[in-house]
């Protein structure tokens, strides 16, 4: 019903120079099934929040369409599009109280007296802010206002629900908190929504499908798993958490397995899946740093470049034969912490280690 | 809503314009940005150029030779020299005496804070002239001073001097102000910063404050000079043979029936003006290191030593109490029979002002009442419209406001006189037009306001309201205006108390059936009649006083909540 659908959208800025001439979203073909929500992931500039606000209403597409619902949208009004949206600053109305700044959507509707207080009130309890009801939203603390925004969002029954980094402005603490808060209540409510977002971990959490953004092109959409574990392309990896891309050499393959030479010795060997191989092909292996550790019969020979206690392990920066690798160490209670410059014999758990596709262009497309 | 929808369907959107977008996104308001940018074209950008069309053209199409005799006349270049003379002298003047106030206030233990800063004001809300009727009376032929106290009896007032010492402190106010924001707003560990160095407050001072405050020191003096130039009611009352453009071009128009020389010396008082005003635009704000919010940073340290402070304080007290004086001087005298002859107390001159000029009392507050709100209000839209909403055509808009704020009374009133003299736009002799006058004179002080409020609103507060169904003009109405409330406060009390203390565009526009306050003070002082001209500047700066004291009662008391 409420399914959404950019295709071919591209947006330009004009007077803009630099990366693609201004070109901030380019082609960018789109899919929200209805209830989902789809996380928008990159760095800063990616177009991302371009994109978002092509959804909401606030820029027009320089190409392409946008449907909700079948509908196109495209060159619909905002106020006429029937989405919500959490902003970054929250964006409450500083001169009304939580219940005014509430009520302002569903008093827009011109619905009977009696359904737009109880709306008002249910969601108002939906979301525990009654008590709060008549306070200004100053008076308010950083959750508690995230919460009237949410409110105010959804009470009037918006088709698509849009968050613009939500959690930003929250400590590292609320912000876990409030991230599992919105993603039950967007579950409950059952409202497409699309996320925008800088960080990856909160990405992973919150969204049935991340999309992963860099200079106006999709790099990759997939699940959350998937984008973590399967990446398409090295970008992807690194900006997915710590990762390390090591470079190196199909060394054997046979009916189900690969093994990989890093350097001097051979790795790993790793299923191959339905993946062809040729062997002494060139590689790039992403091996999350969770997935190699001290070990005494290890393979490969590391020497440590840098340490970094952190509490619950220890970050190894280490040197593979002239290529970096990091790893961590939770360990490290039991067999000590390392010093810079000494050898460590490492080992990697094969089975999450991931080769990358061999043109990253070509793979993109299939991702996709 | 869904009308719009279907007015432009879907599909490739490449082919439609950006522009004729914003257009039909929202219909109203574009109505309403038509209806704003055409009466701002019509009432300040047209009058203008009709002035200026005057000075070049005559009957005989565009004449050089009528525009080449005109200039050979010596009282045009008598009259220019004078006001940029003028000018020049009175912006060092009142800088120096303005910056001198804000640094001691700002940055020194003087005494008494509150009392020089109250007085100091004074000037700003009072008619520019007060102060040139306080000169006579001290300092004429029977002047208190003059004559009372040191026997002089032929005591000449009129003239240069008296003119720039009127003008300097008539002037204080808006340099005072001006500098004292900057100021506050310099963060005070830059300051400690210096110290910190082991730079001797006088090196930090040099080398760290002043380069700081620099550009507000230059546009006080810019401000200053271009309100130099405008000022027609002083030069007017205490010039004597000194004329300036503004007081020529009136007397050329009014006296001689000139129209041509008028237009001219008008035309003329643009140039100066103008060049001010683009300077101060494009140039000093630019240079500025601080933004001013308005918003003072933590406690600066504070210069305690008698050595700099005595001196200041002295010097700030003699400007506070010549400011004082003057004003003293006015209410005494509203309640003198005689001033320097007969100098029983009497009330009968407020007697004369409330039976006799009542009606003239009751117009200015009626006229001055109907265009504050009008000015303030539009104000407030102008901003939105400029800086939330390109539409195409915005230039215009811009353009014109600022126009009408740069260009001198003398000009915008000769040229009401000559635009709205004939059928469609037959306008001369009602209200309607004095009150024009006042909006489109004073509109681009809220104009700034508003902007500089509404670049700290939060846009998505804005698009919030946007998602949730309103329209941008039902969001400007109940969103973005009431958080610029504060921004419409200063508006409305700066179009009341100006609306009410004009003179230089509104002495071409009275007309029997609707005079002003302003203008009845003028005559009564040129027929001599100086008690009851006393009287009513002193029932004028009572009145002001008393509507901003209630305008500040208002704005505080619906301030939101805590």
């Amino acid at each position: 019903m409420s399914k959404v659908i950019f295709s071919n959208i591209s947006k330009r800025f004009p007077g803009v120079s630099g990366a693609a001439a201004g070109l901030a979203v380019d082609r960018l073909n789109l899919v929200i099934e209805e209830g989902t929500l789809v996380t928008l992931l990159g760095p800063s500039g990616c177009g991302k929040t371009t994109t978002l606000r092509m959804l909401a209403g606030f820029e027009t597409p320089s190409e392409g369409a946008i449907t909700i619902g079948g509908r196109d949208v495209t060159n619909v009004p905002v106020n006429a599009r029937n989405v919500g949206m959490v902003f970054q600053s929250y964006a409450l109305f500083p001169h009304m109280t939580v219940r005014e700044n509430v009520e302002y959507g569903v008093r827009l509707l011109n619905l009977p007296r009696h359904e737009m207080k109880d709306r008002v009130s249910s969601v108002l309890a939906t979301m525990a802010l009654e008590t709060y009801a008549d306070r200004s939203p100053s008076r308010l603390s950083g959750g508690q206002q995230q919460r009237v925004a949410l409110a105010r969002a959804v009470v009037t029954q918006p088709k698509v629900l849009l968050f613009d980094e939500p959690l930003s402005n929250l400590d590292a603490q609320l912000r876990e908190r409030m991230r599992d808060e919105l993603r039950a209540i967007q579950l409950r409510l059952g409202i497409t929504s699309l996320y925008v977002t800088h960080d990856q971990s909160e990405a992973m959490a919150i969204s049935d499908r991340v999309v992963v953004m860099r200079n106006g092109v999709i790099e990759q959409d997939d699940t959350p798993l998937n984008v973590y574990s399967r990446p398409g392309t090295g970008f992807v990896a690194e900006f997915m958490g710590k990762a390390n891309i090591l470079q190196g050499r199909v060394e054997k393959l046979d009916e189900s397995t690969v093994s990989i030479r890093i350097a001097s010795t051979v790795a790993f060997t790793l299923p191959r899946g339905n993946r062809a191989f040729r062997p002494g092909e060139q590689v790039r292996c992403v091996v999350r740093p969770e997935h190699i550790r001290v070990d005494a019969n290890g393979a490969m020979q590391a020497k440590v470049r840098r340490v970094v206690f952190q509490g619950a392990y220890v970050e190894y920066l280490t040197d593979l034969e002239g290529q970096e690798c990091v790893f961590l160490d939770s360990d490290y209670y039991r067999t000590g912490v390392a010093e810079v410059g000494q050898m460590l014999r490492l080992s990697v758990d094969s089975q999450p280690v991931w080769i990358l596709p061999h043109n990253e262009a070509a793979d993109m497309g299939k991702a996709a | 809503m869904t009308l719009v929808s279907q007015a432009t369907p879907s599909g490739r959107t490449g082919a439609s314009p950006a522009f004729l977008r914003k257009i039909v996104v929202d219909p109203w308001l574009f109505g309403i940005f038509a209806v704003v940018t055409l009466s701002v074209l019509v009432f300040a950008a047209l009058p203008i150029f009709t002035v200026l069309k005057q000075a070049v053209v005559t009957d005989r199409g565009f004449d050089l030779a009528a525009l080449a005799e005109v200039l050979t006349k010596s009282f045009v270049w008598e009259s220019l020299f004078n006001t940029l003379l003028l000018g020049a002298t009175s912006a060092v003047i009142a800088t120096l005496t303005g910056f001198v106030l804000a640094f001691s206030a700002t940055r020194t233990t003087m005494p008494g804070k509150t009392f020089v800063h109250g007085v100091a004001l004074l000037p700003i809300i009072s008619p520019p002239f007060v102060m040139a009727l306080a000169v006579v009376i001290l300092f004429g032929r029977s002047g208190l001073i003059t004559r009372e106290l040191l026997g002089i009896r032929n005591a000449n007032v009129y003239g240069f001097h008296s003119l720039v010492l009127i003008q300097s402190l008539a002037f204080t106010p808006i340099a005072y102000l001006n500098i004292r924001g900057m100021l506050q707003s310099i963060d005070s560990a830059l300051e400690d910063a210096s110290a910190s160095l082991g730079a001797s407050r006088w090196i930090t001072f040099s080398r760290v404050t002043l380069p700081l405050v620099t550009p507000a020191i230059l546009s006080s003096a810019l401000l200053v000079f271009v309100k130099s130039v405008e000022d027609f009611g002083n030069p007017m009352l205490i010039g004597g043979n000194f004329n300036t453009l503004a007081v020529e071009a009136y007397s050329q128009m009014v006296g001689y029936f000139d129209l041509h020389s008028g237009a001219l010396l008008a035309s003329l008082m643009l140039v100066p003006s103008i060049t001010a005003f683009l300077v101060h635009r494009y140039w000093v704000a630019k240079r500025s290191y601080v933004t001013v919010t308005g918003k003072p940073t933590a406690q600066t340290i504070r210069i305690s030593g008698a050595a700099v402070v005595l001196p200041l304080s002295m010097l700030c007290y003699a400007i506070v109490l010549a400011i004082l004086l003057f004003y003293l001087t006015v209410i005494y005298v509203s309640f003198t029979r005689l001033p320097g002859i007969d100098n029983t107390l009497t009330t009968d001159h407020y007697a004369t002002v409330f039976t006799a000029g009542f009606q003239t009392l009751t117009n200015s507050l009626l006229l001055a009442g109907i265009a504050t709100p009008v000015t303030a209000v539009a104000g407030m839209l102008i901003a939105y419209l400029l800086v939330r909403k390109a539409f195409p055509g915005s230039f215009l808009l811009r353009w014109g406001t600022l126009l009408s704020f740069a260009a001198p009374g003398t000009i915008l009133g000769i040229g009401y006189v000559s635009t709205f003299n004939a059928p469609p736009l037959l306008l001369t002799g009602t209200a309607f037009i004095v009150v024009a006058a006042m909006v489109v004179k004073n509109l681009q002080v809220g104009i700034e306001a508003g902007s500089n409020q509404l670049r700290q609103i939060d846009k998505s507060i804005e698009e919030a309201s946007m998602t949730l169904g309103a329209s941008n003009t039902r969001t400007f109405f109940q969103i973005t205006l009431p958080l610029l409330k504060p921004a419409l406060f200063t508006s409305l009390s700066y179009a009341f108390t100006r609306s009410l203390t004009t003179l230089s565009a509104v002495i071409f526009l009275v007309s029997a059936n609707w005079t002003l306050i302003t203008v009845t003070i003028l005559s009564q002082v040129e027929t001599l009649k100086i008690g009851v001209a006393a009287a009513y500047c002193s029932i004028l700066v009572f009145v002001v006083l008393a509507i901003l004291a209630l305008m500040q009662l208002l704005l505080s008391s619906t301030s939101p909540k805590r």
